[in-house]
């Protein structure tokens, strides 16, 4: 059984078989929740110690023909980006069932859902088909739907629906592009390894590239989220049960530029050479003006939420750079982030489960009270302000360099970013977990050695990218010259 | 023995000390501080290894490992050992492991004793992490570490609201200081290719490069100015200089023991170690070091005369660090390496000692204000004594350490520059005085306190520690550093020892004691405080020139609206206007056309029957 | 008196009658019920054109059409009286306009 795909169905099966359990055995449920997520993560492991390192292409390609007569296939594979991302998003997954152990209430559909938008992220960033890519991409909109609406906490209700309306107006837009690809390159084929050969040497017209990258761009970009259409996803991740935030700020905001990278920017590279210093220009209002805004906030998870949209901004530069160092550092700082905020909203949530209240200035002094979760916050906090020996770190450092040269506002504006970062975040550690403790919480109660473990695994995953980038940076490394030939050497050979 | 594996085991001996707390001592006193000593002396241990064997042996040892490696950017991972290095890593480990001996006794009542040693340990590991470093990213991210486990130690009564906002202040100021060191290193490392080869931040390659690159005129003097002043901004932040000093007397809010590790031996030398370290680059651009000195010499006096109307012991040993790291700095700027390496080598020494004397006082009294002391030179004879005598080195008394190293500054600003010799003087002249007014307040006179009153001597864990540091501290003048140092780099200024400048600067450091003595030794009771000599002059002073003040006023009134004026556009205009607007505007031409929706049944057939119609009447048309 | 033989016109014009009557009852009535005939109506008006189309070309699919129509007719008469039924029984009574409550 090819590993690919069996990491897409091993979530989808598992919802076939919660379907069959009885309502009221919730271990069962759990169990098989665990077990239909731990086994994609120990492929993806597999994979990421198998990974052929310095051969390009994908691997592990699995190919069924579906519709020929349009050129739609089935297939599926990875390169050392997506397969980056697959192992984000399985670590995300996983850890993700395990925090959610404290979910009281429609334990079985909550499940059916979360498996269900398991097995669709991972099909989104394992397709090598644009029109599976999209389908995919749908099936993970669809079960947060629900996820944020029932089981959701706050806004729930305006939040769920202004999430799905704007992914999936921004799915919409860039349907238009996918469809344009897939007429104007005269293929008539989705098949993804094939268009990206195929366009090598026969590129699609320059103007006509210039006109397609906006609705690729904007389209993906809403997820990404780019500046302004970031708005759904503080809230979205505010309202959202624990587990769906870590998994929604971790992994699907990834999908985004993932997308850009792999479609937008490959597919049609004059488009990109032309707009990216938009995207530019767009990342430093991320940075900057999403770290302002966090910096104003009172909710946790608003200022987790708002500082993602910050630090995606980071991700969008080292896309922008199209040198080898700003996408690998774009692809290595969608993983640390990804770890990072789940990290961080695991810990959140932890406490508003016991607080119902998620005002940092409501909180106090807990760092006595539940001194785990506090430390485990406090690394996470220190991560995203770019302390060394994090993932983040190495991540954004990469992208200072990638953009000193070709983006120099934008570098500036980077940088002042992690000031912006450590500031917020430290007043957000201070507030809530140093002082005296609030009388009220003197019942709270620390993570059981159980609930240690989804922490454990982050934290270790993080640090060990931290202090040993290699281990992720060879993989992506190997993928990233492909993104780039599409480009004109001329233009590609003058930057960094 | 020299090894290669040698450097390695300096810096993650610690390191394997702070994980070894973490796994198995959490609960345990004896094992947590155990571990963090073993780590310590096995740091110490191969440091003297290091240290004998670069007595005959000059040249630099430096080791590696490739940590990125991408197309265009390579960094490297790696440590450099040469004497000035070696220097320093005698004092972070021999000052750090007396800090961490004395800290047994000073923290033993203390709760979460294990987490203390735990964060000693971390920020062992990352100050000796930038002592070794052999390239500028590698440094940096020690650099990120010390200011992150300084965070952690300033703040680790968490539970003091002042404490945790102290640690917040000294990160978040490190942090705005990193802001410019970091562009700073973005420049040097283009700098580094405008000789044509692949750029690099080795401090080795940029040292033989410079020159070239220097010569084939590639880079305007302004230019280099502007990139060894960025770079310079670190050491604003690390060494505490002016205007980005405010971190430094609010971290007195950490314990004593960790004022006298981070706050005068280690931490705040690191930039100027950097400095040292790097002195090649400062050298290139006299500029820049004009500009530097100026600040130092201006953080020496402002500092000083700070430390005058203090009256929290450890505050004014917080000035003092601030004023003699701004010392240090000046001497670097004028060109003296060898000067002001050596003053933060003495300087390391007499200040720990100094802060663990004050916590040895504290320890005992259970107060800061020197005005509740008094009497104690009796009840506290070891502290006394090696009190006294780091008082005295910190002054510049012959023949004690601070007066060699001291003395050599002056001598290079005799040379250089006559006014800030004279601005060096007359810190120096203060500083004898701010000296001389703790020591006769807090051990002479009649005890002012019902604690003092009652005071005994710390425990031997802590008196050991303090007479151990007071050897280094008398005779630090004559264990032939500056000889040593000599070798670490060809540029910079080397002074002969000035007669003239070591009159003079002794007269103003007894002059200093002198009046001191006069003012407070007798007559100085708590009531007397109102009426000081400097009355006129403390309330400015007192007050710190307001620049808590102002940064206050800046970060309420300009950042914190700034941030909430943009967190108000957000919500009204990003998402009411825009997002809400769409969304009402979708709702509204739904509502006007649901009208056509009639949901009766002969509407709809009937509107079917005119659709029909209207195609018959195309068709046949 | 003698009628001229019944021809394919005669045919389709009753059809069509049938068809307006049909439509009219469709349009205009506002008893459940009578809409549900009227709509049989119209049903049959068709059934009658297919036949007669069917005879005129000499082709039997049309009267197959018809016998799908008729089952369709059928299930649809069925499911729709059991509506009315149930409408009349939960309403009290049958007027089409005042069953709103799916409209808001």
């Amino acid at each position: 059984m090819n590993p690919v795909t069996s990491i897409i169905l091993a979530p989808v099966i598992g919802a076939l078989i919660l379907l069959v359990i009885p309502q009221r055995q919730e271990g069962w449920i759990k169990r098989v929740s665990a077990i239909a997520t731990l086994i994609p993560v120990a492929l993806a492991l597999w994979m990421v110690f198998r990974f052929p390192v310095g051969e390009a292409g994908y691997h592990w390609v699995h190919r069924i023909a579906w519709l020929p007569a349009l050129g739609i296939q089935y297939q599926v594979g990875v390169d050392g980006i997506s397969l980056t991302l697959l192992l984000l998003h399985t670590l995300c997954g996983f850890t993700g069932v395990l925090v959610s152990y404290r979910i009281k209430e429609r334990v079985k559909e909550y499940y059916l859902f979360y498996l269900l938008l398991i097995g669709g992220v991972a099909g989104v960033f394992a397709s090598l088909d644009l029109f599976f890519f999209y389908l995919f991409y749908e099936m993970a909109v669809i079960p947060m739907f629900p996820l944020i609406g029932i089981w959701g906490s706050g806004e729930k209700a305006y939040a769920t629906m202004k999430l799905t309306l704007y992914l999936t107006a921004g799915a919409v837009l860039a349907l238009i592009g996918l469809l344009a690809i897939y007429a104007v390159s005269g293929t008539h084929s989705f098949d993804l390894i094939f268009l990206e050969h195929f366009l090598r040497q026969n590129p699609i017209p320059g103007d006509l590239q210039r006109w397609l990258f906006p609705f690729l761009l904007i389209g993906f970009g809403v997820i990404a989220p780019m500046w302004p259409f970031h708005s759904w996803s503080p809230l979205g991740h505010a309202a959202a049960p624990s587990a769906v935030s870590m998994l929604h700020a971790g992994v699907l905001m990834k999908l985004g530029s993932y997308a850009i990278l792999r479609v937008a920017v490959q597919l049609l590279p004059e488009g990109a050479y032309t707009w990216l210093p938009w995207v530019a220009g767009l990342s430093i209002m991320n940075m900057v003006y999403g770290g302002f805004v966090a910096m104003a906030q009172k909710d946790m998870k608003f200022i987790i939420g708002y500082s993602s949209s910050s630090h995606m901004g980071y991700v969008l530069l080292g896309i922008a750079c199209l040198n080898p160092v700003g996408l690998n550092g774009a692809v290595l700082l969608m993983f640390a982030h990804g770890i990072m905020t789940a990290t961080a909203f695991a810990a959140v949530g932890h406490i508003y489960d016991q607080t119902h209240t998620r005002i940092a200035s409501e909180w106090g002094g807990l760092a006595r009270q539940v001194p785990f979760i506090a430390t485990v916050f406090i690394m996470a906090a220190l991560a995203s302000a770019g302390l060394p020996g994090f993932g983040n770190f190495v991540a954004e450092l990469l992208v200072f360099f990638a953009s000193w040269n070709t983006h120099r506002w934008a570098a500036l504006a980077s940088i002042l970013g992690i000031v912006i970062t450590a500031f917020y975040m430290l007043r957000a550690v201070s507030t809530g977990f140093f002082g005296p403790l609030n009388p009220r919480w003197v019942k709270l109660q620390d993570a059981t050695l159980f609930e240690k473990v989804p922490y454990l695994i982050l934290l270790a995953a993080l640090m060990l990218v931290g202090c040993w980038p290699k281990l992720l940076l060879d993989m992506i490394s190997t993928s990233t010259p492909a993104v780039l030939s599409h480009l004109d050497p001329l233009k590609a050979v003058a930057r960094l | 023995m020299v090894t290669a594996a040698g450097p390695w085991i300096i810096l993650f001996a610690p390191l394997a000390a702070f994980i070894g707390i973490v796994l198995f001592g959490r609960k345990s006193k004896p094992v947590s501080a155990g571990l963090a000593i073993a780590g310590m002396v096995v740091s110490l241990g191969f440091t003297l290894t290091f240290f004998f064997h670069s007595l005959h042996a000059h040249e630099a040892i430096e080791t590696a490992v490739s940590w990125v490696e991408l197309p265009g950017l390579t960094l490297e991972f790696g440590l450099l050992i040469n004497p000035a290095a070696i220097l320093m890593a005698l004092v972070v480990t021999g000052v750090g492991l007396m800090i961490f001996l004395y800290s047994t006794g000073y923290m033993a009542e203390d709760s979460s004793y294990p987490r203390y040693f735990a964060y000693l340990s971390l920020f062992a590991f990352s100050m000796l992490g930038i002592v070794l470093a052999n390239n500028f990213v590698t440094l940096f991210m020690f650099w990120e570490l010390v200011g992150a486990s300084s965070y952690l130690l300033i703040g680790y009564w968490y539970e003091k609201p002042s404490a945790a906002a102290a640690g917040k202040k000294a990160f978040l100021v490190n942090r705005i200081a990193d802001f410019g060191f970091l562009i700073g290193i973005l420049m040097v490392w283009n700098l580094s290719g405008m000789g044509g080869e692949a750029r690099t931040l080795n401090f080795l390659q940029l040292e033989e490069r410079l020159p070239e690159i220097l010569h084939s005129g590639a880079v305007a003097p302004g230019l280099l100015a502007a990139i060894v002043l960025l770079v310079f901004c670190g050491v604003l932040g690390k060494s505490a200089q002016f205007p980005l000093h405010v971190w430094l007397p609010d971290a007195m809010e950490g314990p004593t023991p960790v004022s006298a590790l981070i706050h005068a031996a280690t931490m705040v030398a690191a930039g100027v170690y950097l400095i040292g370290r790097v002195f090649f680059l400062f050298w290139a651009s006299p500029e820049a070091l004009a500009v530097i000195a100026a600040i130092g010499g201006f953080t020496a006096l402002f500092a000083a005369s700070l430390a005058l109307v203090e009256n929290d012991i450890k505050r004014v040993l917080a000035f003092s660090t601030l004023s003699q790291l701004g010392y240090m700095v000046m001497a670097l700027g004028l060109g003296g390496y060898v000067a002001g390496t050596y003053h933060l080598t003495t300087h390391a020494f007499f200040k720990a000692l100094l802060f663990l004397g004050a916590g040895s006082v504290i320890h005992a009294l259970h107060t800061n204000d020197i005005w509740q002391m008094g009497g104690l030179a009796k009840k506290m004879p070891a502290t006394t004594f090696t009190f006294l005598a780091a008082t005295l080195a910190l002054a510049g008394i012959f023949p004690l350490s601070g007066f060699w190293s001291k003395d050599e500054i002056l001598a290079v600003a005799f040379e250089r520059n006559k006014l800030l010799w004279a601005v060096g003087t007359l810190s120096a002249a203060m500083t004898a005085f701010y000296m001389g007014r703790v020591f006769c307040v807090a051990f002479l006179g009649k005890p002012r306190s019902h604690h003092a009153e009652h005071a005994h001597e710390s425990p031997p864990s802590m008196t050991v520690p303090l007479w151990i540091l007071t050897v280094p501290t008398l005779i630090g003048g004559f264990i032939g550093i500056p000889q040593y140092l000599h070798h670490a780099t060809e540029a910079g200024l080397h002074v002969e020892f000035n007669l003239f400048v070591a009159l003079i600067s002794t007269l103003a450091a007894v002059g200093g004691l002198g009046l001191a003595y006069a003012v407070y030794a007798r007559g100085a009771r708590p009531g007397l405080k109102g009426q000081e000599l400097l009355s006129r002059l403390a309330v400015p002073l007192s007050r710190k020139f307001w620049v808590d003040e102002m940064y206050s006023w800046i970060n309420q009134n300009v950042q914190q609206r700034f941030a909430d004026l943009l967190a108000l556009f957000e919500r009204f205009i990003i998402i009411q206007l825009c997002v809400n607007g769409v969304a009402k505007v979708t709702g509204l031409a739904g509502s006007l056309l649901r009208t056509a929706q009639t949901g009766k049944v002969q509407t709809y057939a009937a509107m079917l029957l005119a659709g029909l119609g209207f195609l018959l009447y195309l068709n046949l048309k | 008196m003698s009628l001229p033989p019944v021809g394919l016109p005669h045919l389709i014009g009753l059809s069509g009658i049938l068809f307006v009557i049909g439509l009219v009852g469709v349009l205009t009535r506002r008893n459940i019920l009578l809409i549900l005939l009227s709509l049989e109506l119209i049903l049959n008006a068709a059934n009658l054109a297919f036949v007669a189309f069917s005879r005129a070309h000499g082709d039997l699919s049309g009267q197959i059409m018809v016998f799908f129509v008729m089952i369709v007719a059928a299930a649809e008469v069925t499911v729709g009286l059991a509506i009315t039924v149930l409408l009349s029984r939960l309403a009290g009574k049958l007027n089409a306009d005042e069953m709103r409550n799916l409209k808001w």
